[in-house]
């Protein structure tokens, strides 16, 4: 693995340089914890089974940071890497593609992971944020939520002949997967139909399996979603592994 | 590396894309510490060529020999020892200088120090700008910094000054001369004569894939047999008739002042300015135009130069 912790520690500095990355990836998850936080507080409420709106949407926002660096950031940054000629240029030295890809991974994941840590942090210093499950489990869940989507995003970069078809194809599945999961609107405010529909939205089970480990759930209790994600992460690198090309 | 030991050494490579042969048979050799040039039109299978050797692509056929390994078998020991500057390559736009030279620094087992790399490519001020905030020439020296970053054995440049204005052009042809000063054996493609004619010691010419000629741009010159015309201006009263039946001499005409005495052989000059300073002419401004190697790429490629040569 020689050159990938100084490849990915640049690679995070330049991810940080990118004020759109590190705006979906830092700032949006607390702007709407905020703006939601401000109009409705964490009062504990039947509504969301005895728990405040926060204690119920910080778990769901932790998804939607998930599904922005798996669809958006890693999709493009890979693609615009490889269709600017960074890919070639990093072919032409001794250093393994697989570190190349490796380290991508990481960078995202510690971005995805520092997302949602600021996230709990200010939830929990400002809206008193209760916490009732297991933190391995959900930081298992967390690890298996994200790969799953980077292997969505690195299949999308494999298919996406340009950096500007993988953008537009990345955002054509972020935002459905944003509104419909229950990522940023809750679940129990959609009409039947729309739950419906939810069902079939991968980040919806991203969604239910984070907002059951944090009241304390155990992991048997979400095979489902389990099952889901880790099809979508064998589907994800699969494909991406026959169809990606170095340049 | 023994002295004796050739750089590279190809025979019949070959390598099609589809239908199209992009390289077609091609033998050659490249002697350590040498500076060997490949020119040809576009689509000439130049830049096949030199990724076959770099192991950035399998050839379909032939026998490589770089560094004494196999790119196709040893591509990853042979990057170790080899620097490489390509056609289409770019580096994150939001990357600094710094940041590129220590990162592809920590790529190879054996890596040069890059401050003094930055130094000398003429960059140390532009040590914090990133990547997209260079010009094209600053470009080119950075990554002509990270060809020489792991203090490669053999540098491969292609087509370095493509799009670069004439000073810029000028400064790489002695940032590649102070390469080979240091050792190192230098395989360029280009696309302009007057650069191989500049740097190379042997100039490869390919067109379609083939070798059309393999030799020193002097000697290529020197074989192409073409006229050197002599000019200068001379009083009206001046007739050339009398030149003509000088010994190489093919054509002596006059146009107004101007007189223009075309022929061949290296003491045509001599000849032509000793028959005029004994007949007691008086000339002024002569100068003469020789053949150079545009005249060798245009005369080798003319059956396609014109049309097909680039597609």
């Amino acid at each position: 693995m020689k050159g990938f912790w100084k490849l990915a520690w640049v690679e995070i500095k330049i991810y940080l340089r990118q004020p759109e990355a590190a705006f979906f990836t830092l700032v949006f998850p607390m702007l709407l914890l905020f703006l939601f936080g401000s109009i409705y507080g964490n009062k504990p409420s039947p509504f969301f089974g005895g728990r405040g709106m926060v204690d119920v949407s910080t778990p769901a926002y932790l998804a939607m940071i998930i599904g922005s660096t798996g669809l958006m950031s890693i999709a493009i940054t890979v693609s615009s890497h490889r269709e600017k000629g960074v890919l070639r240029r990093y072919r032409a030295t001794p250093l393994r593609p697989a570190t190349v890809l490796a380290s991508q991974v990481i960078v995202h994941f510690l971005m995805t992971l520092f997302g949602g840590i600021l996230l709990i942090a200010s939830a929990r210093l400002v809206y008193g944020l209760r916490f009732e499950g297991r933190s391995l489990d959900v930081l298992l869940g967390f690890t298996l939520s994200t790969l799953s989507f980077f292997a969505v995003g690195f299949l999308l970069a494999s298919v996406a002949k340009t950096a500007r078809a993988a953008n537009i194809l990345g955002m054509v599945l972020y935002f459905p997967n944003l509104f419909l999961s229950g990522a940023t609107i809750p679940k129990q405010t959609f009409p039947q139909a729309v739950k419906a529909v939810s069902k079939f939205i991968p980040l919806t089970h991203v969604v239910d399996l984070l907002q059951g480990l944090w009241i304390g759930d155990s992991l048997g209790k979400h095979l489902l979603e389990i099952g889901v994600l880790a099809g979508l992460l064998v589907v994800g690198v699969a494909v991406s592994a026959m169809a990606f090309r170095w340049e | 590396m023994p002295p004796t030991t050739p750089a590279i050494e190809v025979k019949s490579l070959a390598k099609s894309y589809g239908r199209l042969k992009a390289v077609d048979g091609v033998s050659f050799s490249v002697g350590a510490g040498e500076i060997f040039g490949m020119v040809g039109p576009n689509g000439a299978g130049k830049t096949t060529t030199i990724e076959c050797l770099e192991g950035m692509r399998f050839p379909d056929a032939g026998e490589l020999r770089v560094l004494g390994l196999d790119p196709r078998k040893d591509g990853h020991e042979l990057r170790e020892r080899i620097g490489v500057q390509l056609q289409q390559s770019s580096l994150p736009d939001d990357m600094k200088v710094w940041e590129a030279l220590d990162l592809f620094a920590s790529y190879y087992r054996k890596p040069a120090a890059w401050k003094p790399l930055l130094e000398r490519l003429e960059i140390s001020d532009k040590k914090n700008a990133r990547f997209s905030k260079l010009s094209g020439g600053q470009k080119q020296r950075l990554f002509i910094a990270l060809a020489l970053v792991n203090d490669p054995e053999l540098v491969f440049l292609d087509e370095l000054t493509t799009g670069l204005d004439p000073h810029a052009r000028r400064s790489m042809w002695d940032l590649v001369r102070a390469i080979r000063e240091r050792g190192k054996t230098v395989f360029l493609t280009t696309h302009y004569m007057e650069e191989a004619e500049h740097l190379c010691d042997r100039v490869l010419v390919i067109d379609h894939g083939r070798i059309v000629a393999l030799d020193s741009p002097a000697n290529l010159v020197r074989g192409l047999k073409s006229e050197i015309q002599i000019l200068f201006t001379a009083e009206t009263g001046f007739d050339p008739a009398p030149l003509r039946s000088l010994p190489g001499v093919t054509r002596a005409e006059k146009n107004g002042e101007k007189v223009i005495v075309a022929g061949q052989g290296d003491r045509l000059i001599v000849v032509v300015v000793n028959a005029l300073d004994a007949a007691g002419v008086h000339f002024r401004d002569l100068r003469t135009e020789q053949p150079d190697l545009d005249d060798v790429f245009l005369a080798l490629t003319a059956e396609t130069g014109l049309d097909g040569g680039s597609r």
